[in-house]
């Protein structure tokens, strides 16, 4: 995966963000349980409707190709004619779709996958093992333009057996099953070899009338296997890339749903009874990267004092106005499975702080770069933080540096510098991509053997209670010796409209992990 | 007398054509200077020497860019716009869609803008210094004065969500039927209305009372005729080159400066098909929106000129 973020779309999305966040927040099907958390008085839905939602993130250039999405609309868009073989569950963990279970060796590294049966493609044709095994082998494709390359990289093989499909890694991952959950890898008759757009998938909406970066509009596919997804007779996704011009189409009643609301006019939409806010705490992190090899963060007495300096909850508060949740300086919070939730929360303390800065012996001012396109909100917060390290005695300059170019100039480059990271799917995936010594976006030059060993090893265990114990003692690692300067996990804000019902609290992704327009339905 | 008309108006053709051709030249040239390689721009990170190489020659990019731009400007005046680099769409397919919508949008601002402000200039000339006068005049300051994303925003808000007479956005899609798309582009057509009617309406104003103070205006005052009859077939008339000249302009900028406009309704037209692929480096796209917006704006400018010659005849015989 390389994609790099040096990539700004209208909307502001950074393709990391999308790729990160997405690719990796991937997906999830809700099945009886995810029914169960909808509220109660709603819970018998209703059939029929036009479903509208208005999203940003989407462009004339966008394409059907599931292999070459970048955007959140034609990402959403995509779930409703697509389905991929696993999904991600609320809890995080694996959930069957279109294979309905699974088996390993016991060494994790062959993976078979019984393929559901009673299937159809909108095209009428059933679906089988082979289009699952084509389907992978496309995206694997070393010449493929597929942003799912990366994930299926430690992929050797994968062949069909009877109605299975067996899938051959080259090194040990228990976490395979979450790897095909990825929001590329939607199941294709023939693999969409030869007709990568043509949009037939086994999804509860058939392709409808489709202009890209404009709208997307899907109908009721009569004979969709799963009758718990899918209420709506159509469904109409319109890109509205404007904030202003999405949030007066949901209070007027135009769309149904609108995501990406921005945190400032959240308590003015509220006024309107018409309109919903759901927020969900995503694993997207705003962070500030410390090289743990170059200058004065080369001493972890350094590190550490930045770390105590920094007061969370007002940054919290007065960046992203409440909308996050308080980070820990290692790059995992709750919304992630094996979540090592008795790691104690850092708290600040200037004196503590004061301490270790006395004891690294460093009196030069230390340079922090920040800019707008970091995250929302990064240069106030850089200055924001400037003022607390100042209370531990600590001097923190703050640099803006300019939009353009940052990506390529600043971040990974600079020894102290404003970031995010959309998330990954797994802990595994998020530390690989980011914290092994060899990781390509090591963006704070954390080289730890020992952190290196445990992360392969706990990528193949499948005993859970013991690699939970592993990811626990990697979090502690990255968080007090690691160059992670991580004040916030950012939430995924959407608005819906009151008629809108059997909405789902996903912390997959935003729209309810893109599921929404297979999940809700509209008040009759 | 009818061969100086003719070759006037050969000569203002001949004009905007070498004016295209230039312009022309400067998209080609402006696109190539452009930080940056295209390839590169395509490829991403993933990019390596031989993919490169690859892109490269597959989009002709090896070619000299004087052999490039002779088979653009050929292809351009056939029609022919290449492809796109993102998703290999055909080009003047694409903006055929957006064009048209972009021109409905344009065309129906322009069927109620321009009597109108006709008729409000009129009718300040005729109730001048008045109440009337006083209050036509404020209101389209006004108007003219707040950018569009303003007044946009405003109507959206008023007419969007607090009355819900009308969609905040106008949503277009093919297959709809004229009233759907007609009621879907209110509050768009109303706010360029807004934007333009101001300019127009003082231009007609000011045109007619130029003419007003002219001779043959007292004259006609002298034989007695009404004031309404003398600003329609005395002061109109000779007031009418000016008055094209700002129609046009206005026209012109219903094509090419609704970006804004587009942006904040959320209408698939030219503008947000060429800021989409700004942003994505489609530098074909790009190339072929600047032609078609040069094109507009100079067409429109000719027309305006020979509708002047023919409405004036003073002006077949410059001095």
């Amino acid at each position: 995966m390389s994609d790099i973020p040096n990539v700004l779309t209208p909307s502001g999305l950074k393709r990391r963000s999308l790729l990160g966040g997405a690719a990796a927040f991937g997906l999830a099907v809700p099945f009886a349980g995810a029914l169960g958390r909808a509220r109660a008085a709603d819970a018998t839905p209703v059939k029929g409707g036009n479903l509208k939602i208005g999203m940003s993130g989407g462009q004339s250039s966008d394409s059907l190709d599931p292999a070459l999405l970048t955007n959140y609309a034609p990402t959403l868009f995509n779930y409703c004619w697509g389905e991929t073989l696993i999904n991600v569950g609320l809890d995080g963990t694996p959930q069957p779709n279109l294979a309905e279970s699974w088996t390993s060796s016991k060494d994790a590294k062959i993976w078979t996958l019984k393929i559901r049966k009673g299937v159809t493609f909108h095209n009428g044709q059933t679906l089988t093992a082979d289009d699952c095994v084509k389907t992978l082998q496309r995206h694997m494709d070393p010449k493929t333009k597929s942003g799912a390359l990366g994930v299926l990289g430690g992929i050797a093989s994968v062949a069909t057996d009877g109605d299975a499909m067996v899938i051959t890694l080259s090194g040990a991952n228990a976490d395979l099953p979450l790897l095909v959950t990825d929001y590329h890898l939607v199941v294709q008759p023939g693999g969409g070899i030869d007709k990568p757009t043509a949009g037939i998938g086994t999804g509860p909406y058939k392709v409808g009338n489709v202009q890209p970066g404009v709208r997307y509009s899907g109908t009721k596919y009569a004979g969709y296997w799963n009758s718990e997804l899918g209420h709506v007779d159509s469904v109409d996704v319109i890109v509205m890339n404007d904030d202003t011009a999405r949030s007066a189409a949901l209070q007027s009643g135009q769309v149904h749903i609108i995501n990406q609301v921005d945190p400032k006019i959240v308590s003015f939409m509220k006024r309107n009874p018409r309109v919903v806010i759901e927020t969900v705490a995503g694993r997207g992190q705003n962070i500030f990267n410390m090289f743990c090899d170059t200058g004065p963060f080369k001493n972890n007495d350094v590190r550490m004092a930045l770390k105590l300096a920094m007061d969370r909850e007002q940054l919290t508060k007065q960046i992203m106005l409440g909308y996050a949740s308080i980070g820990n300086d290692f790059p995992i919070n709750k919304a992630y499975p094996l979540f090592p939730s008795d790691i104690p929360q850092r708290t600040c303390d200037p004196d503590q702080a004061k301490f270790f800065y006395k004891k690294s012996g460093n009196t030069d001012p230390i340079v922090l770069r920040s800019a707008e396109v970091a995250f929302s909100g990064a240069v106030d917060a850089a200055t924001l933080f400037q003022q607390q390290a100042q209370k531990a005695g600590i001097p923190v300059q703050v640099v803006r540096e300019p939009d353009d170019g940052y990506w390529s100039n600043v971040w990974n480059k600079k020894p102290f510098s404003a970031s995010y990271w959309g998330g990954r799917a797994t802990q595994d995936q998020m530390y690989s991509t980011a914290y092994l010594s060899k990781a390509d976006w090591n963006d704070t030059h954390f080289f730890h053997p020992e952190f290196d060993t445990m992360l392969l090893q706990a990528r193949g265990e499948l005993d859970t209670a013991k690699r939970a114990e592993m990811y626990h003692d990697m979090g502690m690692l990255v968080r007090d010796q690691g160059g992670s300067l991580l004040p916030f996990f950012n939430d995924f804000i959407d608005a819906r409209s009151s008629t809108v019902m059997g909405w789902v609290t996903d912390a997959n992704g935003p729209l309810s992990n893109y599921q929404a327009p297979l999940r809700v339905w509209l008040k009759a | 007398m009818r061969s100086p008309l003719f070759r006037l108006i050969g000569q203002r053709i001949a004009i905007g054509i070498i004016l295209l051709w230039a312009v022309s030249g400067l998209i080609f040239t402006g696109t190539q200077i452009l930080p940056g390689d295209v390839a590169q721009a395509i490829l991403g990170q993933q990019a390596t020497k031989d993919s490169l190489a690859a892109v490269r020659i597959e989009l002709g990019l090896n070619k000299p860019a004087i052999v490039r731009y002779g088979e653009w400007l050929e292809g351009a005046v056939q029609g022919d716009f290449g492809r796109s680099y993102v998703n290999q769409d055909d080009i003047a397919t694409a903006i055929g869609h957006r064009l048209g919508n972009t021109l409905f949008l344009a065309f129906w601002a322009a069927v109620i803008s321009v009597p109108l402000a006709l008729l409000l200039g009129m009718l300040s000339v005729l109730y001048r210094d008045t109440l009337l006068d006083r209050i036509l005049s404020i209101v389209t300051l006004s108007t003219v004065s707040l950018p569009e994303f303003f007044s946009g925003y405003l109507l959206i808000y008023i007419f969007g969500v607090q009355l819900r007479w009308f969609p905040a956005s106008a949503l277009i899609y093919n297959g709809m039927g004229i009233w759907d798309r007609l009621y879907a582009i209110a509050l768009p057509c109303a706010t360029l209305v807004l934007v333009i009617v101001g300019y127009m309406m003082r231009m007609t104003r000011a045109a007619i009372l130029n003419v007003m103070s002219s001779a043959y205006v007292e004259t006609a005052e002298l034989k007695g005729l009404s004031k309404f009859r003398i600003i329609w077939r005395h002061a109109l008339p000779n007031a009418v080159a000016p008055i094209i000249q700002v129609i046009a302009l206005n026209l012109a900028y219903l094509v090419v400066g609704v970006v804004v406009v587009e942006v904040i309704f959320v209408y698939p037209g030219m503008g947000q098909y060429m800021v989409d692929s700004v942003a994505k480096r489609d530098v074909p796209v790009v190339q072929a929106c600047g032609l078609i917006f040069a094109a507009v704006y100079i067409v429109l400018n000719l027309v305006a000129d020979v509708a002047a010659i023919l409405a004036n005849p003073r002006l077949r015989h410059p001095r």
